[in-house]
């Protein structure tokens, strides 16, 4: 090659090196915009649940001085329990409320307002005076829950500005609240019912322990199901199958599954576990076997990952000094890929806990209040209870659907990091 | 690490165990069935378990045709105790039933669903029928020549020369919606039905595929169609399926438009454009008598009586539907039916009214409250 020749060359290279180093930087940039944008996306969905969902964290209450006569309850001085359970709450709290406002006469004022108190609100009188029946006889100051559309304005959501026809809470109820809240007879709370009740019709009695009772038995159902099962036909594929067309079906077919829709498992469940096993509907029990099914391809793909990926020489070395297969797999393999495993399986995991099509089918879609005791007992689970919130008419139902995602992602990160945890745990010993 | 498969099989056991121990029997009532009536249901049910020991029925929401479906499956804790319905039952569901040995149920009318036509009280009322109805919105009508055109009409007066000359212009809920069901059963079929050459298609039943074809072709129907419907459903297909496809398919042509499911949001359309017609629940008519007015159909004003009594058209009843044979051996199955037929729950001044129910008529509410408590089975 002469020297003029190799001159040439290596001016052309310079001039496409610099074309070549442009080509990357645009690229790098590329790659920048691309992750902003998702990351941007991700602030505009996040910043509206959380914005949206906050509120629902408080509840605000309003103190009545509650005239707990026998005679306006409707009992006797020496009432049994069953008498107080049964007693006139609702008209004892709708008799204060008219003392308190004496000069509301109209149905329809009086009317409005006994909605600002909420519908449950008797109810949590009658849990107090159950608890403590010494009540009986006096007048008390007693913080009661207000109504959902009374809670939006004390809470800032719904003003005075807005035309009355455009908002729930009408003009007078707006001046009897103003009027409350300069006596000092409104108050802000933690709203802890969103944690300790089923789901209810009145926004502001709604809660999700049913749905996290209900996806926690889910789970504990598909973990038990899914995790043996997808860890020893990973193990027994990885390690003791021999490689032959059947397996390589088994394989194919295993990869196909894991991409099948989940609505597709439902109706399976629906057909085989319910109408031909005849287990009972709505139950985490059906829900857990149908969610298993799902996540099985992912755990015994990703297990047979981590099993491949256990270096060779610890099989030798086991075989070498006399180990049977067994116990190569047993005491060596599957300690070395379980944190490749655990990982896999908690992401399936977490990928069941927020799935809610194929749980349609099988009728865990319901309105249930009581939280269920056992893997058979009608439940909810987290998605279900958020995609029944988001249908409903009520106002206040908004902000319990957002709460409810808020909760929902909070256990999903917790899942994730989890994963992450146990990778670096392990990997580094 | 060699406990893993122990724990799993403790857990499968423990899964398994519980499983065994339910089947026997259930302690909550299962509720199923229509989606119009579910909001009523859960509040009914949020009350009784609330105020009462038993506890709260479970509600879901199927539809009433896969509620009754569910429902007629037959007698034990694995089929629901209670569907509710926003139709009677039909005769071939009563049959089912009865098939299955699901022989006594109790029918329980709640009370009734309106549907109003309304615009802005800045125009004049309009006064309809329900075949005005049916040739302001049916995507295809009988043409002069009896075959099937596209709906030609664009103002209410081509239709008939007393409806003003505006442009048709109808907002109403989307397909998926229960309002549109029953609106297109209620309003479109009812007014469809007032052509002769339609009724004469629904009163066909299945073994008169002669005269069905027939009627297609006169019609301008192409065979293709009844070939479809019978390949669908395996079997001959009823003059009644054929008239349903018909007088059910709105127009798409922009005369009607899909407003969302948000009736408020419609409301506030028409008080914007008085030429537009929308079409909801009542309950919104009731709440926005200040912007809307319902319009006159058939003669008949909407009105809580007029609906109530059954005088107005365009309204459905309400039911629920009671398998006698479970009561007593799920608890609590009678008490829920006495207190959603309660004076507290159904009465005027009660608590499902305000969630926008039609109660029924105060003699009517005593009968129905009579029913419930001596559990009369229904005979079909």
């Amino acid at each position: 090659m002469s020297k003029q020749s190799s001159s040439r060359a290596s001016a052309a290279i310079r001039a496409s090196l610099k074309k070549r180093y442009a080509r990357e930087r645009r690229f790098q940039w590329y790659g920048r915009l691309a992750v902003l944008i998702g990351f941007v996306f991700l602030f505009i969905l996040l910043a509206d649940i959380v914005s949206k969902g906050t509120p629902a964290f408080t509840q605000h209450y309003i103190r009545v001085s509650v005239e707990l006569e026998p005679d306006v309850l409707g009992i006797e001085r020496d009432a049994t329990r069953d008498q107080i359970f049964n007693a006139n709450y609702l008209g004892a709290i709708r008799a204060s409320l008219r003392a308190m406002f004496p000069d509301v006469t109209g149905r329809k004022e009086k009317q409005q307002l006994y909605r600002l108190l909420s519908i449950g609100a008797e109810y949590n009188l009658r849990d107090m005076v159950l608890k403590n029946p010494g009540l009986i006889g006096h007048t008390s100051e007693i913080w009661l829950r207000a109504h959902a559309e009374a809670g939006s304005y004390l809470k800032g959501q719904v003003t005075a500005d807005l035309p009355e026809s455009d908002r729930k809470v009408k003009d007078m109820q707006v001046a009897w609240l103003d009027q409350l809240r300069a006596q000092g007879r409104t108050e802000s709370r933690f709203n802890t019912t969103f944690f300790t009740q089923g789901d209810s019709r009145e926004p502001e009695m709604a809660g999700i322990r049913v749905a996290l009772y209900g996806s926690f038995f889910t789970l504990l159902v598909t973990f038990a199901i899914a995790f043996p099962i997808g860890v020893s036909a990973a193990v027994y594929l990885e390690e003791f199958a021999p490689r032959n067309r059947l397996t390589d079906l088994i394989e194919i077919n295993i990869n196909n599954l894991a991409a099948v829709p989940s609505i597709v498992f439902g109706l399976l469940g629906l057909a085989v576990f319910i109408n031909f096993f005849e287990l009972p509907r709505s139950a985490p029990l059906v829900g857990g076997i149908v969610l298993s099914l799902m996540t099985l391809p992912t755990i015994i793909i990703t297990s047979r990952a981590a099993i491949q990926a256990v270096s060779p020489s610890i099989r030798q070395a086991a075989l070498g000094v006399g180990a049977s297969r067994l116990q190569t797999v047993t005491h060596h393999v599957l300690p070395v890929a379980m944190p490749g495993i655990l990982t896999g399986s908690i992401i399936g995991m977490a990928q069941a806990l927020g799935e809610s099509a194929p749980l349609l089918m099988i009728g865990m879609v319901a309105f249930i209040m009581d939280a269920p005791a056992g893997v058979t007992d009608p439940s909810t689970v987290l998605p279900v209870q958020i995609f029944l919130w988001a249908d409903s008419p009520e106002r206040g139902f908004t902000e319990k659907t957002s709460a409810a995602i808020m909760v929902l992602m909070g256990f999903l990160i917790l899942m994730n990091g989890l994963a992450v945890y146990l990778r670096r745990h392990f990997e580094k010993k | 690490m060699k406990n893993y498969p122990v724990c799993a099989l403790a857990l499968a056991a423990l899964v398994g165990g519980s499983a065994m121990a339910q089947a026997a029997g259930r302690d909550t009532i299962s509720i199923v069935g229509s989606s119009t009536v579910y909001p009523f249901a859960t509040v009914v049910a949020e009350r009784f378990g609330r105020s009462t020991g038993f506890k709260t029925p479970k509600i879901e929401s199927t539809g009433s045709g896969g509620g009754l479906k569910l429902f007629c499956k037959g007698v034990g804790a694995n089929t629901p105790d209670i569907t509710n319905s926003s139709r009677r039952i039909k005769q071939s569901e009563y049959d089912d039933c009865q098939a299955n040995g699901v022989t006594d149920i109790v029918e329980v009318l709640i009370g009734y669903d309106g549907i109003a036509l309304a615009n802005s009280v800045q125009a004049p009322t309009f006064k309809l029928s329900l075949k005005d109805v049916y040739l302001a919105l049916a995507k295809d009508i009988p043409g002069p020549d009896g075959k099937l055109i596209a709906n030609p009409y664009q103002t209410w007066n081509e239709i008939d020369p007393v409806l003003p000359a505006t442009k048709i212009e109808v907002l109403g809920p989307p397909p998926t919606s229960g309002t549109r069901d029953a609106f297109a059963e209620l309003a479109m079929g009812g007014g469809a039905a007032q052509i002769p050459a339609l009724k004469a298609l629904r009163g066909l039943s299945a073994d008169q595929a002669v005269e069905i074809k027939a009627a297609m072709a006169a019609l301008g129907l192409p065979a293709g169609v009844y070939q479809a419907l019978l390949e669908k459903d395996g079997k001959a297909p009823k003059g009644e399926q054929l008239f349903d496809t018909i007088a059910y398919a709105v127009r798409e042509d922009g005369a009607y438009i899909e407003a969302g499911e948000n009736d408020n949001l419609i409301v506030q359309k028409l008080a914007a454009n008085p030429n537009a017609v929308g079409i909801f629940g009542y309950s919104f008519l009731e709440e926005n008598g200040d912007k809307v007015h319902g319009s006159i159909i058939d003669g008949v004003v909407p009105t809580f009586d007029s609906i109530s009594s059954g005088d107005y058209p365009v309204s459905r009843p309400l039911y629920f539907y009671i398998k006698a044979a479970h009561v007593g051996k799920i608890p609590g199955i009678q008490e829920y039916a006495v207190e959603f037929t309660s004076q507290k729950a159904m009465g005027e001044d009660g608590y499902l009214p305000d969630k926008g129910l039609i109660p029924l008529a105060e003699e009517d509410l005593m009968q129905v409250e009579a029913n419930v408590k001596s559990l009369v089975p229904l005979n079909m």
